[in-house]
């Protein structure tokens, strides 16, 4: 359909290499994504396959050797540092697997410092993030430290300080990552929840659980996409879930 | 279904209806609802066995019902039953001979059997998500079913990992 809005996400031909000590690590090699609005996409794939440094692409955390990018239609190949630090507070928010808090800010300042750092009024900052942490059940933590909460609780607050300026996409980067089972399932629900309120996000993660939250999941191997898979309204062939289920006798 | 009908007797006294209700409530919604008949052939099987007996008990302007309990052979048949071990789950073989086979055939790929595979497990996986979200919280039993359950599936879906990361590079 040519009226159909851009996607959210467009990349073209990425490609990344890392030259390091050693042989160089080609990371991405030719990769092309588009993602709509409202989509949520996880990319799976095994450790070292370059799905992080794709999410990094795709957050302007790092720069491709070649290829393109567009955001809402938006060529970013021009973007200097600054202009990304910029969107990344707009328009895209990022979670990562250690949470990144500022350790010496309370939950309640690092959740509010990106609104106020993109100009939102004080007061406005402070009625978005008494929203987002009672929604993330973190009501009572405002004045604690970081460092006093748990994994999962950090996570939330990591959370909340990357919606709080609504972005229109959501990048995280093994977000369960370094959490417990229970961590797990918690980021999982909340991440459906965001998603089904309209959020667009793509997950990188090696975790299966995880991943199956998505309603398309993309195999990454070696840097390139091997299987590009819708979940929502294929209906499971074969004995799926009564067949996994079911108890023999 | 045998033996867990026996547990379930090892209680006391039940009817078939009372175990279908019982069995449900143990395992949550997540578990295929038992069906019923299937309940009853099973009881009738056990009660050939000598594992249990069945009793008719009158009901007023209803049939009788059929009220089992655990006969003593019944009961060891059941402490052996926690005494053995079970075996472990198999990898899928059937999955595995696609795969061996495929590149002598030339009928179909390796790569491509990997990822139709895939999509049908992330599939189940998310179907089991959705079906943990549904399941009462409190219900731990039913909730360890389908984390075993989705466990099972990480493990395939790895596996399927493995198979692809050696494959690819060969080709």
């Amino acid at each position: 359909m040519s009226d159909s809005p851009a996607p959210v996400l467009r990349a073209e031909g990425l490609v990344k290499t890392h030259y390091g000590e050693g042989a160089p690590a080609h990371a991405v090699r030719g990769v092309d994504l588009s993602v709509r609005q409202g989509e949520f996409v996880a990319v799976t794939g095994p450790s070292g396959a370059g799905k992080s440094t794709l999410l990094h692409l795709l957050g302007g955390l790092q720069r491709p050797d070649s290829g393109s990018m567009r955001l809402d239609g938006e060529r970013t190949d021009a973007w200097s540092e600054a202009r990304w630090a910029v969107e990344r507070r707009k328009r895209i928010g990022i979670v990562f697997q250690f949470f990144n808090l500022v350790s010496n800010l309370s939950v309640a300042d690092n959740v509010e410092l990106p609104a106020l750092l993109a100009g939102v009024a004080p007061r406005q900052a402070r009625a978005g993030r008494e929203e987002l942490l009672g929604e993330l059940g973190l009501a009572g933590k405002e004045r604690s430290m970081p460092g006093e909460l748990s994994g999962g609780e950090q996570q939330r607050v990591a959370l909340a300080r990357a919606l709080v300026n609504h972005p229109p996409l959501l990048l995280a980067d093994e977000p369960a990552g370094s959490l417990d089972s229970k961590g797990t399932r918690e980021v999982m629900r909340l991440l459906s929840r965001f998603h089904q309120r309209g959020q667009t996000i793509v997950l990188v993660t090696h975790d299966a659980r995880l991943a199956s939250a998505a309603d398309r999941v993309i195999s990454f191997f070696d840097g390139r996409i091997a299987d590009d898979a819708e979940l929502a309204g294929t209906p499971s062939r074969g004995t799926g879930i009564s067949g996994v289920l079911e108890l023999r006798d | 279904m045998r033996l867990p009908l026996l547990a379930l007797l090892a209680r006391g006294p039940a009817h078939g209806y009372e175990l279908k209700q019982d069995l449900e409530q143990l395992l949550g919604s997540a578990y295929p609802q038992p069906n019923v008949g299937q309940i009853y052939v099973t009881l009738g099987r056990l009660e050939k066995q000598g594992l249990i007996e069945g009793e008719d008990v009158e009901q007023a302007s209803r049939p009788n019902k059929k009220v089992y309990h655990l006969t003593d052979t019944g009961r060891q048949a059941l402490r052996a039953w926690f005494e053995e071990p079970e075996d472990e789950p198999r990898v899928r073989d059937d999955f595995f001979m696609k795969l061996a086979l495929a590149p002598q055939t030339g009928l179909a790929e390796q790569i491509a059997l990997i990822n139709k595979q895939r999509r049908q497990y992330l599939n189940t996986m998310r179907d089991l998500s959705k079906l943990a979200a549904a399941e009462d919280r409190d219900n731990r039993i039913a909730h360890l079913l389908i984390e075993g359950a989705m466990l099972h599936l990480q493990a395939d879906l790895d596996w399927l990992e493995r198979c692809q990361e050696e494959l690819e590079e060969l080709e």
